[in-house]
């Protein structure tokens, strides 16, 4: 898995029928978006721990994640006061710049999904799916064990790991 | 008193350095066994509890967890082992019969790995399957007597009336297994790898269930003592029809998938009340006899319009050659023999342990039998029980099988790791339970897609096992007893075995 920056539209679907609520997507998210690439490390070591960009929902025996979905017509890129919300050209997604976030939240208002994290520390967005965009494959869809989520390309074919 | 609640049966071993907290061990085991304490942030087990599943093992993301088997450190003893001391353990506290799932775990001889097979050198060549055709089909079904030619103005044309026949591409069919002791899933990961691969599954005693509907044209539809979710629909549905008189995890027992278990879904496909207690009796009520048989086989052929093989299954008991002689004089097209070895979802321990004889004898004893009684291809031939690899494949047929049945075999491509908790209802794996939070950790399309690469896999092993010995049709093997020779084995062994012991030529 090398980290080739990807330049075409792609899409997560989740199948919640086959989600066994283990949250293996949100260890290796926080894992992917680390500084180590290293599971122990970003666990264990010095760095703060990133948030994953997952939701998990569940409720007895339904359970599934929710990322974001990069909406063809995103109310947080409306909302964004700043342009730290924006469209990347190639892909279509729609991905965050702290440096430009001043933490007003107005995308977390505005997401219907509710699937932007907030910091309160820092007061910014912590954390928002962004498909992985330094990857071939999303960190998430790559470990879930059951492939309950499973990457799509524009016209919905999935796309397999090599 | 002290009570002996009972002797630990693993270790569960986590690498405090590696185990990042994430609990999902936690939320994965069904048995409760870890749990965090966010006070003291320590993962922790209860090795009690554990049955040896390894799911947490398997999803566990930095590989903390090893499950060791804790040999609990009772003084040696040559006679009392863990496992007799563990049930009496159990039985003092409960009074009960102790359960037991999946096949006997016993050293009864297995005589596949008594048994080595031949290889072509010099004097006969060897094939190479990836370069010359290599036949692995297999037809099951009745065989007429003798070809019928009828010559019309010079031409010769064949009036032979061929008995309806089941189409296999490799001569390895997944056993009888219900919706009930498996989870639905595991039913669709088997039906799935069955169609796609060009053999057939097989619904047990549990009915068919109608998302299984897409892959009834390679089901076989079992009718067993309970009759469960058989009528005319379920009969018509079907590739073929198997009567199931016993099975080798527990023959002369019946079963009993408890009331909890009976589900909406499983009430429906079984046409019994949802929350009662499903029962099937130990014999079929209505068959006493040989002669009780035929009219149930000749009774589902007429519900078939003769369209369809009619088979009978049993289980290998000291009897099983003469009583498959009455079974294919009775009307069968095939009979299904299962061995000592052959898995259940749920039986007593004592039966499972103790009863039946293993399916190398009970192959070579009823193949030998029908031959002498010239009925051989009357029938085909199942074997079942124990089959662990291709290589007993081979040796199975060799000895006088059609084909094999998998159950086992087919589970642990699915995951299981043979627990031998079926009748929990708590299988991690999501294969023999019901439960909703467990089922849906198996996804059917990978299921089928592991159960299609064994299928696959042991089929290009029998080809190059068949090309070894000079041999390009699967057909060509069958009662072929050359093949084999014995290793280790007693006179008598060899003789019922019908082999020569290794080192002795042709
Ligand atoms: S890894 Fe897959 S199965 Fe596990 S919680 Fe995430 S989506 Fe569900
Ligand atoms: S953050 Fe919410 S609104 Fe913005 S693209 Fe993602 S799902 Fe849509
Ligand atoms: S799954 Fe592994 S890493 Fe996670 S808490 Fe359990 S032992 Fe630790
Ligand atoms: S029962 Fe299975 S999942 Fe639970 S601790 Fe033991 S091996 Fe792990």
């Amino acid at each position: 898995m090398g980290d080739k920056k990807i330049n075409k539209p792609r899409r997560i679907i989740i199948r919640e029928e086959y989600c066994m609520g283990c949250r293996l997507c949100e260890v290796w998210c926080i894992v992917a978006h680390s500084k180590s690439k290293d599971i122990i490390k970003a666990y264990k070591g010095q760095e703060p721990r990133p948030v994953s960009g997952i939701y998990f929902e569940e409720r007895g025996a339904i359970s599934f994640t929710l990322q974001c979905r990069h909406c063809e017509d995103a109310p947080c890129l409306e909302a964004c006061l700043t342009g730290a919300m924006y469209r990347d050209k190639k892909t279509g997604m729609v991905l965050h710049n702290k440096d430009k976030c001043v933490g007003c939240w107005m995308c977390i208002m505005a997401c219907p999904y509710g699937v932007i994290k907030p910091d309160f520390k820092e007061k910014k967005v912590a954390s928002k799916c962004d498909l992985c965009i330094e990857r071939e494959f999303p960190a998430c869809v790559e470990h879930c064990p059951n492939e309950a989520i499973i990457l799509v390309n524009k016209k919905g074919e999935r796309i397999d790991k090599e | 008193m002290a009570i002996p609640k009972k002797l630990r049966e693993f270790d569960v071993v986590r690498d405090d350095e590696k185990c990042i907290r994430c609990e999902v061990c936690c939320r994965m085991c069904a048995n409760d066994v870890h749990s965090y304490d966010a006070e003291t942030d320590k993962v922790s087990a209860d090795s009690a509890k554990c049955v040896g599943c390894h799911f947490c093992e398997d999803v566990c993301p930095t590989e903390a967890l090893v499950i060791k088997r804790n040999k609990s450190q009772i003084k040696r003893n040559a006679n009392w082992k863990n496992d007799a001391l563990g049930n009496i353990i159990k039985q003092a506290n409960t009074g009960g019969v102790v359960l037991i799932g999946m096949g006997n775990d016993r050293p009864i001889r297995d005589y596949f790995g008594h048994i080595v097979l031949n290889a072509s050198q010099v004097t006969n060549p060897s094939i190479d399957p990836l370069r010359e055709p290599m036949e692995l089909k297999t037809f099951i079904g009745s065989k007429p007597d003798r070809i019928e030619l009828v010559e019309k103005k010079s031409k010769i044309k064949n009036t032979t009336e061929i008995p309806p026949q089941l189409e296999l591409e490799t001569p390895v069919l997944f056993t009888a297994m219900s919706f009930g002791s498996i989870s639905l899933n595991a039913c669709k990961s088997l039906a799935k790898a069955a169609c796609d691969f060009g053999t057939y599954w097989n619904t047990g005693e549990g009915g068919l269930h109608k998302d299984l509907y897409p892959y009834a044209h390679r089901c076989i539809v079992q009718v067993a003592s309970g009759r469960f979710g058989v009528d005319r629909e379920y009969l018509k549905k079907g590739a073929a029809i198997e009567i199931k008189i016993g099975q080798g995890a527990k023959p002369g027992i019946g079963g009993h998938l408890p009331g909890e278990k009976v589900s909406a879904e499983i009430s429906s496909t079984r046409m019994i009340p949802e929350g009662t207690d499903a029962l099937s009796p130990a014999p079929h009520h209505d068959i006493y006899s040989i002669e009780d048989l035929r009219q149930l086989i000749f009774a589902l052929k007429e519900a078939t319009d003769y369209k369809k093989p009619v088979g009978v299954k049993i289980a290998a008991v000291h009897n099983v050659a003469p009583i498959a002689s009455g079974i294919v004089r009775a009307g069968a097209d095939f009979v299904v023999i299962d061995g000592i070895r052959g898995g259940t979802g749920a039986a007593p321990q004592i039966i499972r342990d103790n009863v039946g004889i293993p399916i190398e004898l009970a192959v070579a004893a009823v193949d030998q039998r029908l031959r002498e009684e010239g009925i051989r291809h009357r029938a085909s031939l199942i074997a079942a029980g124990g089959i662990k690899s291709s290589g007993d494949v081979v040796k199975a047929v060799a000895l006088g099988a059609d084909a094999v049945y998998i159950g086992t075999a087919a589970l642990v491509a699915l995951g299981c790791h043979l627990c031998q908790r079926c009748y929990t209802g708590k299988c991690n794996w999501g294969i023999a339970t019901q439960d909703p939070y467990l089922t849906k950790r198996l996804n059917p399309e990978i299921g089928a897609k592991r159960a299609y690469n064994l299928l696959r896999g042991w089929s290009l092993e029998i080809k190059e096992m068949l090309g070894g010995m000079g041999i390009n049709a699967i057909e060509s093997l069958r009662g072929n007893k050359e093949q084999l020779r014995g290793v280790g084995l007693h006179e008598k062994e060899l003789e019922l075995l019908g082999i020569k012991h290794a080192g002795e030529a042709w």
